[in-house]
């Protein structure tokens, strides 16, 4: 029989699984509701310079490239089986609807991020 | 064996005739968060690159209460991920003997939860030592 | 029950979905009135039906105690074998009684087994020397621990509730499914057996592990404590590490 390649987009759906689980939560709770609030967390926390010198930071723009790039990853995997479970057809144009939309965040990701120079 | 006519039943609506798959299709469902998460932070970064004025303009959105109550919404959406998918770890794993005994799955999902508290408070923590 | 002169006290509705392929259209649901006693399984009930009421009713059963696999049913929509279910979990309310899901009716609870049968000849379900071995050479010898890695997942009884459970192969019949995958996977995993490459071919196919979608209900209902979603499950990371290892691995290592 065949060999699927479904273990490329399965293993980025759980690499994307496994950091959401593990610190999705706090990042939603960090950019979302204490520092834009300012509740537990001085509201400077993502400040424009703030936000700049962590993105100018190797390990800074990693994070954010990863985190962004691995969620959507995660995410269009799910979607594009959830459409097969709600009875929608699957074929290549859904493929490259769901895992394009992934490739496309992933490359306006890099390319912002990779026109803030790295400082150190 | 003319005289057989199987009778194929169809599969509409199969996900809302059992609670288990319900619950099946919201765990799913947290994907679209995911992804509405990662994109309110690709906005943030492109704005980044923009300059000051278009990320203070992000941040003012990111300020609003409606982008406070949409965060709450994800907040437990991905709460919820978190505890589904470490209920479904052990199933993706292969059998550990520990002294001759399984490894049961519910301590693996204790770890897993364990791990992500402490990894979710490490990062909050993180984050006050670098912003002040 | 009905003629051993006790008093029957309880009677409970059971609802069967019928179908005689030679006289109807489709099928449809017909009421029973049904005496029973709280030591009565669903299956003593249908039988009671046949035997009293409908000589009609067509439906699988044999061993009547859990191990034959043959009397699998869709019990108020959920997949249980008839034998190990009771009338008194139910009583007052209505039973509704169903063929297994997902697959094709042939007659009232019958429904076609051919996919499955034919999925399971597919995996080659026997020790496979890994070398030639002579009758001199006596038995394998096993430690508790080779035992365990492979003992619940040869505790599948064939009874396809898994196929009914899964929604991916009511979806898409194609799938090997899970049943089959966790007796794949109880043949890799006994220390005996040699023929893991050849069975991993059937795992890496879109037909095999990847069909999955971790619902998990399939190891739900199945009777027999097997888990078939962790057979599966725990074969795509299998699967997976062999997809991105395969060039870097010398030929021939069996993964």
């Amino acid at each position: 029989m065949k060999r699927s390649n479904a273990p490329i987009f399965w293993t980025l759906f759980g690499a994307g699984g496994i950091l959401s689980a593990l610190i999705g939560p706090a990042l939603v709770f960090i950019t979302g509701i204490a520092a834009p609030s300012g509740l537990l967390m001085p509201r400077e926390t993502m400040s424009y310079p703030h936000m700049l010198a962590f993105a100018q930071h190797w390990a800074g723009k990693g994070f954010v490239f990863i985190v962004i790039s691995l969620f959507l990853w995660h995410g269009v995997h799910r979607i594009f089986h959830s459409l097969h479970d709600l009875g929608i057809p699957t074929g290549t144009g859904a493929k490259l609807a769901c895992y394009g939309a992934a490739l496309l965040g992933t490359i306006v990701a890099a390319v912002a991020l990779g026109s803030i120079a790295l400082q150190f | 064996m003319s005289a057989r006519r199987p009778y194929v039943r169809s599969m509409d609506g199969w996900w809302r005739r059992n609670p288990f798959f319900i619950v099946y299709m919201i765990r799913e469902g947290t994907a679209v968060l995911v992804i509405a998460y990662a994109v309110v932070l690709l906005f943030g970064v492109v704005r980044l690159a923009q300059g000051e004025a278009a990320y203070d303009g992000w941040l003012t959105a990111l300020q609003s209460p409606w982008s406070l109550v949409f965060h709450l919404i994800l907040l437990a959406s991905f709460v919820y991920h978190t505890w589904s998918w470490f209920s479904i770890m052990p199933k993706t794993m292969p059998m550990i003997l520990i002294g001759g005994k399984k490894l049961q799955p519910a301590v693996i999902t204790g770890v897993g939860l364990a791990v992500s508290a402490i990894a979710c408070a490490a990062l909050f923590v993180l984050v006050m030592k670098l912003a002040s | 029950m009905a003629d051993d002169g006790k008093i029957i006290e309880k009677i409970i509705e059971i609802e069967v979905l019928r179908y005689r392929p030679e006289q109807d259209k489709e099928p449809f649901f017909q009421s029973y009135q049904v005496p029973f006693t709280d030591d009565m399984s669903v299956l003593q009930g249908l039988q009671y039906i046949k035997d009293q009421l409908d000589g009609t009713l067509s439906f699988r059963w044999s061993c009547r105690m859990a191990i034959c696999g043959s009397c699998g049913a869709m019990i108020n929509g959920i997949p249980k074998l008839g034998c190990k279910t009771f009338l008194r979990e139910y009583y007052p309310r209505k039973l509704r009684v169903e063929p297994l899901a997902h697959f094709p009716i042939e007659r009232d609870l019958v429904v076609g087994v051919e996919d499955f049968i034919g999925k399971l000849e597919r995996i080659k379900p026997y020790i496979v020397p890994k070398e030639p071995r002579t009758l001199a050479q006596g038995e394998y010898l096993q430690t508790p621990a080779q035992l365990e890695r492979f003992l619940q997942f040869s505790s599948c009884i064939n009874c396809m509730l898994c196929y009914a459970a899964c929604p991916q192969y009511g979806l898409d019949s194609n799938f090997i499914g899970p049943g089959v995958l966790a007796l794949l996977h109880r043949y890799n995993a006994d220390s005996r057996d040699g023929a893991r490459s050849e069975r991993m071919e059937l795992v890496h196919a879109e037909e095999g592990v990847w069909s999955c979608t971790a619902v998990g209900y399939c190891s739900e209902v199945c009777p027999k404590g097997v888990d078939p979603a962790n057979a599966v499950n725990q074969n795509k990371t299998a699967s997976a590490m062999d997809y991105f290892l395969r060039f870097v691995l010398p030929k021939g290592a069996s993964r």
